[in-house]
């Protein structure tokens, strides 16, 4: 068998293809997974019947949005073999392990207490449910924690040896989990995750309240979500600067390619807002700049100078253009999110953050906004690691399984079909879902109206007897 | 290197298969039997079986595919490329039944769309795991560390006869839990159907069995080495045991018991594979040993799985206690 080019560059666009599909999911679950356990926990405590609504309304939601994400993890968990063998291989040793412990920490967790968190409020008492949603919660949070490590250690690797057949071989656990770039990396992640379904949950409540500013479910979420906004996009502004100044320490070549900075400067760089990279030429074509303010933000010190590409030899440039217009992508729409939270505090200390249409408005059309920064982000990163899989020890090119460009061609077609098709249904299903109102006595996962109703007795007795009524929502059957 | 560890590791792998097979084998085999049930109460009620659990069972095939890699990562290096079509179908095929389950609740227009998207999706994904484990057992070609053979080598009539074995196998494993789970005209055709799928089985299983001696590899030698073989020979025969009590329990309308022995037919004929493979990993090319990670590695993870394991299993069976007893048209889901 021959090794194509064209084979590994089909390998490489079904990997972003699908680990992209993927990452949408957890990344709006992890949020929501929280924000259902903070809505639980406030039903609890305050007995409010909202929060048990909004709790039933969104677990419907997360119910899909979990699905999608369980199927199209099977698929990545198996994608490093058929796909990357080599890297497999030669690095299965160390990242194994680490995909190992999120397997038993947290997908297992997550899956054991699922069912009972959809369909077990009115089968286990409060207190065991609420547990279940904790559980379920945590879950996700632990699953981030060991595949942002194993992600990171391919940026920056620390913690292992070579032993004679090639292989990575761990020398220190503690330093290959929490290698150089993870800490940075898992709470950029995490806050990313956050603020993807608070600006969700934020436009769904206002939608709902540009057609009845009254409806309470609507307002509690829109006012949660947009505190949420403004309490966390600072904080990710922080982090994300932390991360940036770690990447620059570790992987120069990427910063560059955020920067669009192919020369170097002797004193003070510029900061390029806009631009053509041209990565063939090593120029930024049709530049706007401010100068200087790039060595203000990496050196804090508008007068140091910054080393170019021009120091890196060529076969180890990532792609520049990608990588610098995803960044821009991120920053851009992460400014956004930023004047969101900050047009909703004000708003609200105007007493107006239930009928400001103009705010809803705005705050309609960010629902999306999370998820574009969460992939441009992704790629921003991903994309700046090439040209390796494993940042200056194993490259792209030589991580890819003994593949045969057919055999790829096809499976990537039959990917693109099945995710776009299936996947479209989801998002189309959880539009659907959101796009009606949260109401009182919302049902939950187990008695959605659209399902169909059936009175008892199709089946004998004893199956009725153990089972609630069909149709009734979790607080009609606590007053029966 | 620490030989035992290996062995461990193998063992838990085996044992986390095993479990996958368990788990997912009952709910791959509702899918299938699906066109065998009437739209409406019925399809409602065998879903509302499986809803609250599927998530969970395809979470032992995660760790099979995870735990290979990180245990014995040669081992996946060559044996995923070589599987390649069966993985990749197998997938798309789980992607597709996977959603169905969710999606059928939300859309009751297209619900008989999803329903076939269920049932195809269940079979291929049954076919496949089993064309992956003739494939296996066939031998792949290997070339240094890597896969050295074609993209069809996996495409022969004892992979197709072991695809179709575990189709009619996760069948039974199926048609035998809503025997457990149901009642009325469902569990009394579960009864019949059980019965039609068991002989299937029988004679599944007979015709692996026999082909696989006559596989180019040491299986004929490991199964009947002089004294080895009076060891070997309890398989077959507690094969034949299980069998009988497996046609009674029928006969004598048994709930629980046809489920359970069907499930020992399953782990007779996996002890069977073991006795064949081991103490190969890829075979005929790579063993156990030759393929481990690392002691550091393997220690590393034992210490999760160790802790991690039982606890796994004991809220797994807490989440199936849950839901246990009959499910009706209503359900949980």
């Amino acid at each position: 068998m021959l090794e194509s080019p064209a084979a590994l560059t089909l390998a490489r666009l079904q990997f972003a293809f699908t680990v992209s599909f993927h990452f949408v999911f957890p990344a709006f679950s992890i949020g929501l997974a929280s924000y259902l356990a903070v809505l639980e926990g406030l039903w609890l405590r305050t007995g409010r019947e909202t929060y048990l609504n909004l709790f039933q309304y969104w677990l419907k939601i997360f119910a899909i949005t979990f699905a999608m994400g369980v199927v199209s993890g099977i698929v990545m968990s198996y994608q490093f073999g058929t796909n990357w063998s080599v890297f497999s291989d030669r690095a299965g040793s160390v990242i194994g392990p680490l995909m190992a412990y999120e397997v038993l920490t947290a997908f297992f967790l997550e899956a054991g207490f699922l069912g009972v968190m959809l369909f077990g409020l009115t089968r286990v008492g409060r207190g065991l449910h609420f547990t279940a949603t904790l559980a379920v919660a945590a879950g996700t949070l632990v699953s981030a924690f060991w595949i942002l490590s194993a992600n990171s250690w391919m940026h920056t690797p620390a913690g292992h040896s070579l032993n004679a057949a090639g292989q990575f071989v761990p020398e220190d656990w503690l330093a290959i989990i929490f290698n150089p770039s993870m800490p940075y990396r898992l709470a950029h992640t995490v806050l990313a995750a956050y603020l993807t379904t608070s600006l969700v949950v934020g436009a769904v409540g206002a939608f709902h309240l540009r057609r009845d500013p009254g409806n309470e479910g609507a307002r509690t979420m829109f006012s949660m979500a947009m505190w949420m906004a403004v309490l966390v996009a600072p904080i990710q502004v922080v982090v994300g600067d932390l991360h940036g100044l770690s990447t620059f320490e570790h992987q120069p070549a990427k910063v560059m390619a955020m920067e669009g900075h192919f020369e170097s400067h002797e004193a003070g760089a510029p900061l390029l807002l806009v631009g053509l990279p041209d990565q063939a030429a090593g120029v930024v074509r049709y530049a706007v700049s401010i100068p200087r303010a790039s060595s203000l933000i990496l050196r804090h010190d508008a007068n140091a100078p910054l080393a170019g590409l021009d120091t890196v030899p060529r076969e180890d440039w990532p792609p520049v253009a990608i990588v610098f217009w995803s960044f821009r992508v991120m920053v851009g729409l992460g400014v956004l999110i930023l004047a969101l939270g900050v047009c909703a505090l004000v708003t609200r200390l105007r007493g107006r953050l239930y009928d400001s249409r103009l705010l809803h408005r705005f705050a309609t059309a960010m629902g999306p906004a999370g998820f574009v920064a969460v992939l441009a982000g992704w790629v921003t990163t991903e994309v700046g690691r090439q040209p390796y899989t494993i940042h200056g020890l194993l490259r792209t090119s030589d991580s890819v399984a003994p593949l045969d460009a057919p055999a790829v061609a096809g499976s990537l077609m039959a990917f693109a079909v099945v995710y776009l098709g299936v996947f479209g249904v989801g998002v189309w299903y959880l539009l659907s879902l959101m796009a009606r109102a949260p109401h009182a006595g919302e049902p939950g996962p187990e008695g959605d109206p659209e399902k169909p109703t059936r009175t008892a007795g199709i089946t004998p007795g004893p199956a009725t007897d153990r089972l609630r009524p069909t149709g009734k929502t979790y607080a009609e059957s606590e007053r029966s | 290197m620490n030989p035992d560890l290996a062995i461990v590791w193998a063992c838990i792998l085996a044992f986390g298969v095993f479990a996958y097979v368990v788990m997912d084998g009952f709910d791959l085999g509702i899918g299938i039997l699906f066109p065998t049930l009437r739209p409406g109460v019925e399809r409602d009620i065998a879903m509302n079986s499986i809803a609250p659990v599927w998530d969970g069972n395809e979470t032992w095939l995660v760790l099979g595919g995870g735990g290979l890699m990180a245990a014995f990562p040669l081992a996946y290096a060559i044996l995923l490329p070589a599987l390649y079509a069966p993985i990749t179908a197998m997938l798309l095929a789980l992607i597709f039944r996977g959603v169905a389950l969710e999606f059928r609740w939300r859309d009751a227009g297209h619900r008989p769309f999803w329903d076939f998207a269920f049932t195809v999706g269940s079979i291929v994904a049954a076919l496949a795991q089993g064309i992956t484990l003739g494939a296996v057992l066939q031998g792949v070609a290997v070339d240094g560390r890597s896969y050295g053979g074609g993209w069809w080598d996996w495409l022969t009539p004892f992979s197709l006869l072991t695809g179709a074995s575990v189709l009619v196998g996760f069948g039974l494993l199926g048609s035998c839990w809503l025997i457990w789970k149901t009642e009325g005209e469902l569990q009394a055709r579960a009864y019949r159907r059980s019965r039609r799928l068991g002989a299937g089985l029988m004679a599944c299983i007979a015709a692996v069995s026999l082909a696989t001696l006559f596989l180019p590899g040491a299986y004929y030698e490991r199964w009947f080495a002089w004294p080895k073989v009076l060891y070997t020979a309890q398989v077959p025969l507690l094969v034949l045991i299980t069998s009988v009590l497996f046609f009674r329990s029928l006969a004598r309308k048994r709930e629980l018991a046809p489920f359970l022995l069907a499930l020992a037919l399953f782990l007779l004929s996996y002890i069977g594979l073991m006795i064949s493979i081991y103490p190969d990993v890829v075979p005929n090319d790579v063993t156990i040993w030759e393929a481990a990670a690392p002691d550091r590695s393997l220690g590393f993870m034992l210490v999760g799985a160790a802790v991690l394991l039982p606890i796994i299993l004991a809220y797994t069976a807490h989440a199936y206690w849950v839901f246990r007893g009959k499910v009706g048209t209503e359900g949980y889901h």
